[in-house]
């Protein structure tokens, strides 16, 4: 043996194996990594890979087969309901489990635990608006019920067996990347999936930005600048309806107007990261009367960010119980918009404000007491461990208030406050419900009355709940446990001193605004306000868009003879209603001999614009930007003047406010010694904006779907693994909500035919693994408005050709 | 011959291996194969590294033209490879290669010099 080279070279070589073993900071082991046997090319599923097999699981009380279609949509054949959830468990693991446990981390603030330190301020955020603790709450409600607690029971049994008989080489490779192992699945993760939709779509609220506004500007100007309610308004429950006085008497505190709408002491500046509010939807039913067919038809896209692998996964589930086909969450068990043998629902976000602030008073800095009715209370502490990846363990100290968790205290401001006051924050996602329920009685819903019985298990995020069925009936449930609040309470921070300005109670359900088979033929929704804010006896603070609405009930009044075509037609629809109130106006006041040649260029684009926001129009990117630059000429001096951050009053009510008053108060610019007019405001608007508008004309990209971009970015926002630059019109107004990230996330059709006839699409693929053909193959089709005939297999289909493999499960 | 011979025993035993052990069974494959089949250092080099190579290269190769290269151009430009599926290939193969060879050149230091 030659002793100095054989040592050499030994040191030599197992150094290099360590460091090709090693993960230098973000990066993977790259020895494992590349390892074709072990790293990512394990995940390269063959282009013909089969998905068939035969599998054993002793959990299972019967034997289950689950055939995937053409487009891998898996049917889900068993003999019993908790098998059918053990599967759904294992086949969402299957195909989305890196997804699942990725949004269940975001939502419990554990993000530091794979990418580290700057995840910090964001799993803090979390954990202080108390997202465990309401998953805690909402856990223990869903297994008091036997019936959720066997569905989730068997589901995250089911997803664990799929963990179980995981092999190292098979993880997604999103664990291999950011070089980590799934953990088992529990109960509390699917309460916290929940909860993750639940500050998705009910966490929006503008506060900290109204107080400001208030705070330096004054109530009176604040509530011309954000009035109440809308003059192009087509509520939910139509116009005119008249409303039963209310059964829940809601009174102002006595001190309302000195402590709460007068008061001008300069709040601590908030910079809220909030929830898009884009999260909107449409959902429509029409009644037989008004199709072809004589059967109710029903349609629903929900307007949620856009992401891969998607939020939702398509799937049929039967059992002798029930046979529900439509998108599921992975995460979670059962069809959340979809239909069954016998009826069809969906949903659109209610946009209720259930999230409101409170500011506490402590005794001193240990926050061990604060004051309410005059006494000094004992507050209550959760201390939450974040783990950090590369280094030491965070321990964050939360205080419990009466109202809630203190989100912002002087440990935590997240860089938004200035670190000397408390807000406890009220959140209705905190209290007690079992959403699970609902999705549970609806898949199981044979009628109108199991459908209202189901919805009474949805309390947040409150909905518009849709439904339809096969006897005829078609109604809407703007549903939800929504607190019954005074004209104005919560939109401000409030006084936390004593109960005069908590909550009073809770909108009692039947009070919900509704409509059941009504004459006019068809119910609607799209975000707008539910009722009419003049008649409806309870605040229904919040924000409610009101075009998509209005073009909606437009077109439908007027349809008769309708069918699965022009329902498809209605959902993809680029209409862009607020443009086509807006862009008149624009143009009657502004004077084309007040510009120059190449600004007139641009004038003419836009008036030649039919006010659809079709893929190739440059006279919505025309619109959008002039628009853009007019709010900033009108509002920016006076919200100039609030130190800290705030909130544009809606586009709507600005175009409401010059629609009625051409000398609307706010147009002038407080800062110059003229009085500006509306033509002023415009033409300063206008030649901002060719600025703009000149040099994307220069790279090309006035083209409304290149200036919109739309995208659909990797959940971990990794560029490789997104669907970038999509050919798609649409946008903010339009029926097809699509803007750059948010957008129909799952569009569907339902015609009540003896036989279902139903269409649908999403904007991604059933497998989660980026190297799979089903990645997103469903992208395409979707940027061009197609549908995909949704296949609910029968007992007598198991041969049918568009069966491409079979799983088989026994005992 | 038995250059050749060392060389597909380093491929086949890596493979076996692979199934099993975690990825540097390549060096513990690539060094039993320099033990048993006695060359000369370079040669030992040569039989271990290419061997490795080939069987990488191969192997992801093959992965990949049976994926129609989706994932490939997608991790070529994580890496960042420019999204080429044959330089992520071959980055494979000599990342694999160089493990293998050195591996079976210290082997090849446990017998004396040959004459």
């Amino acid at each position: 043996m030659r002793v100095i080279p054989f040592f050499s070279w030994l040191i030599l070589t197992v150094a290099i194996i360590i460091g090709l073993d090693k993960q230098w900071g973000s990066i993977p082991s790259i020895g494992k990594f590349l390892s074709p046997q072990h790293g990512f090319w394990q995940n390269a599923d063959p282009y013909d890979k089969d998905f068939g097999g035969d599998l054993k699981f002793p959990q299972l009380l019967d034997s289950v087969n689950v055939y995937t279609d053409e487009r891998m949509v898996p049917h889900v054949f068993a003999t019993n309901d908790h098998d059918a959830y053990f599967i759904q468990g294992y086949v969402h693991a299957k195909f989305r489990l890196w997804q699942m446990e990725f949004e269940v981390y975001a939502a419990g603030g554990r993000i530091s635990e794979l990418i580290g330190e700057k995840a910090v301020n964001f799993d803090r955020e979390k954990r202080r608006l108390g997202m465990v603790y309401a998953a805690e709450k909402s856990v223990a409600e869903m297994e008091k019920d036997p019936v959720t607690k066997n569905e989730a029971d068997a589901y995250t049994a089911g997803v664990n067996a799929y963990i179980d008989n995981l092999k190292e080489s098979e993880l997604p490779i999103e664990y291999k990347l950011l070089s980590y192992k799934p953990e088992h699945w529990t109960n509390l993760k699917t309460a916290l999936f929940l909860k993750y939709m639940s500050l998705d779509l009910a966490g929006h609220e503008n506060d900290f930005e109204y107080t400001n506004v208030r705070n330096f500007l004054g109530i009176s100007t604040f509530e011309k600048m954000y009035p109440y309610g809308q003059d192009s308004l087509d509520p939910i429950v139509p116009e005119g309806t008249e409303f039963p006085p209310p059964g829940m008497n809601v009174k102002f505190p006595s001190n309302v107007d000195s402590v709460y709408f007068m008061k001008t002491d300069s709040s601590e500046a908030i910079l809220e990261n909030k929830p898009d509010r884009e999260n909107g939807s449409n959902n429509w039913a029409v009644s037989g009367k008004k199709t072809r067919s004589g059967k109710p038809i029903l349609c629903n896209d929900p307007h949620l960010g856009l992401n891969l692998p998607s939020l939702w996964f398509e799937m049929q589930i039967h059992t002798p119980k029930f046979n529900a086909y439509g998108a599921s969450f992975p995460a979670a068990p059962g069809i959340v918009i979809g239909f069954n043998d016998s009826c069809a629902f969906g949903f659109t976000n209610a946009e209720r404000d259930v999230r409101d602030y409170y500011e506490i008073r402590f005794r001193d800095s240990t926050m061990k007491e604060y004051l309410f009715n005059g006494k000094w209370i004992e507050t209550s502490f959760r201390y939450d461990t974040i783990k950090v990846k590369g280094g030491s363990d965070f321990i964050d100290t939360v205080a419990y208030t009466l109202f809630g968790p203190v989100m912002y205290d002087r440990k935590f401001t997240g860089n938004r406050t200035a670190g000397t006051k408390y807000y406890a924050v009220r959140w209705k996602a905190h209290d007690a419900s079992n959403e699970l329920k609902t999705f549970y009685l609806l898949d199981h819903a044979k009628n109108y009355d199991d459908y209202y019985a189901a919805i009474q298990n949805l309390h947040t995020p409150g909905q518009n709940c849709i439904f339809a069925s096969k006897m005829g009936d078609i109604a809407i449930w703007d549903q939800g446990e929504f607190p019954a609040k005074w004209r104005r309470q919560g939109d401000f921070i409030m006084p936390g001193l004593d109960s005069s300005y908590a909550w009073q109670g809770t909108i009692p359900q039947q009070e919900n605004p509704h409509l059941v088979n009504p004459d006019r033929g068809y119910v609607s929704s799209a975000n707008q306000f539910p009722a009419d804010p003049k008649k409806y006896p309870y605040y229904l603070g919040g924000y409610f868009p009101p075009y998509r609405g209005l073009i909606i009930n437009k077109v439908l009044s007027n349809m008769v003879n309708i069918t699965i075509d022009s329902m498809e037609r209605l959902q993809t629809n680029n209409f862009n209603e607020f443009a086509a109130m807006a862009v008149p106006l624009i143009l009657r006041n502004l004077d084309p001999d007040s510009l120059d040649a190449n600004e007139r260029d641009y004038l003419d684009t836009l008036k030649k614009w039919n006010f659809f926001n079709d893929a190739n129009e440059a006279g919505a990117t025309v619109f959008v930007l002039t628009w853009e630059s007019f709010e900033n000429v009108v509002w920016s001096d006076e919200l100039g003047k609030c130190k800290g951050p705030t909130t544009f009053p809606e586009s709507s009510t600005l175009l409401e406010s010059i629609l009625k008053d051409s000398t609307f108060e706010f147009l002038d610019n407080i800062n110059t010694p003229k009085k500006e007019t509306l033509r002023d405001d415009i033409l300063a608007a206008f030649r901002k904006s060719t600025v703009s508008l000149k040099s994307l004309d220069i790279e090309k990209k006035l083209s409304w779907e290149k200036f919109k971009d739309t995208r659909i970015s990797h959940l971990a926002r990794l560029a490789p693994f997104s669907s970038m630059h999509l050919n798609v019109g649409g946008g903010l107004n339009c029926i097809n909500a699509a803007t750059a990230d948010h957008g129909p996330s799952w569009r569907m059709i339902v015609e009540l035919t003896d036989t279902t006839n139903a269409f649908g699409i999403y904007p991604g693929g059933q497998s989660g693994n980026p190297g799979s053909r089903y990645y997103d193959d469903f992208v395409d089709d979707w940027s061009k408005g197609k549908y995909y005939k949704l296949w609910v297999m029968n007992k007598s289909d198991f041969n049918d050709f568009k069966v491409k493999y079979k799983m088989s499960f026994g005992k | 011959m038995k250059f050749l011979i060392a060389l597909l025993l380093t491929a086949l035993l890596s493979f076996v291996g692979g199934l099993w052990l975690p990825w540097w069974e390549i060096a513990g494959a690539s060094f039993i194969v320099s033990v048993i089949i006695p060359q000369n250092s370079r040669k030992c080099f040569f039989a271990g590294f290419v061997g490795i190579f080939l069987e990488w290269g191969i192997l992801s190769w093959w992965i990949d033209f049976k994926n129609n290269s989706i994932l490939s151009q997608k991790i070529a430009q994580i890496l960042p490879l420019g999204g080429s599926s044959y330089l992520l290939i071959f980055t494979t193969a000599i990342i694999g290669g160089i493990v293998g060879g050195l591996s079976a050149l210290t082997a090849s230091y446990l017998r004396p010099a040959s004459k």
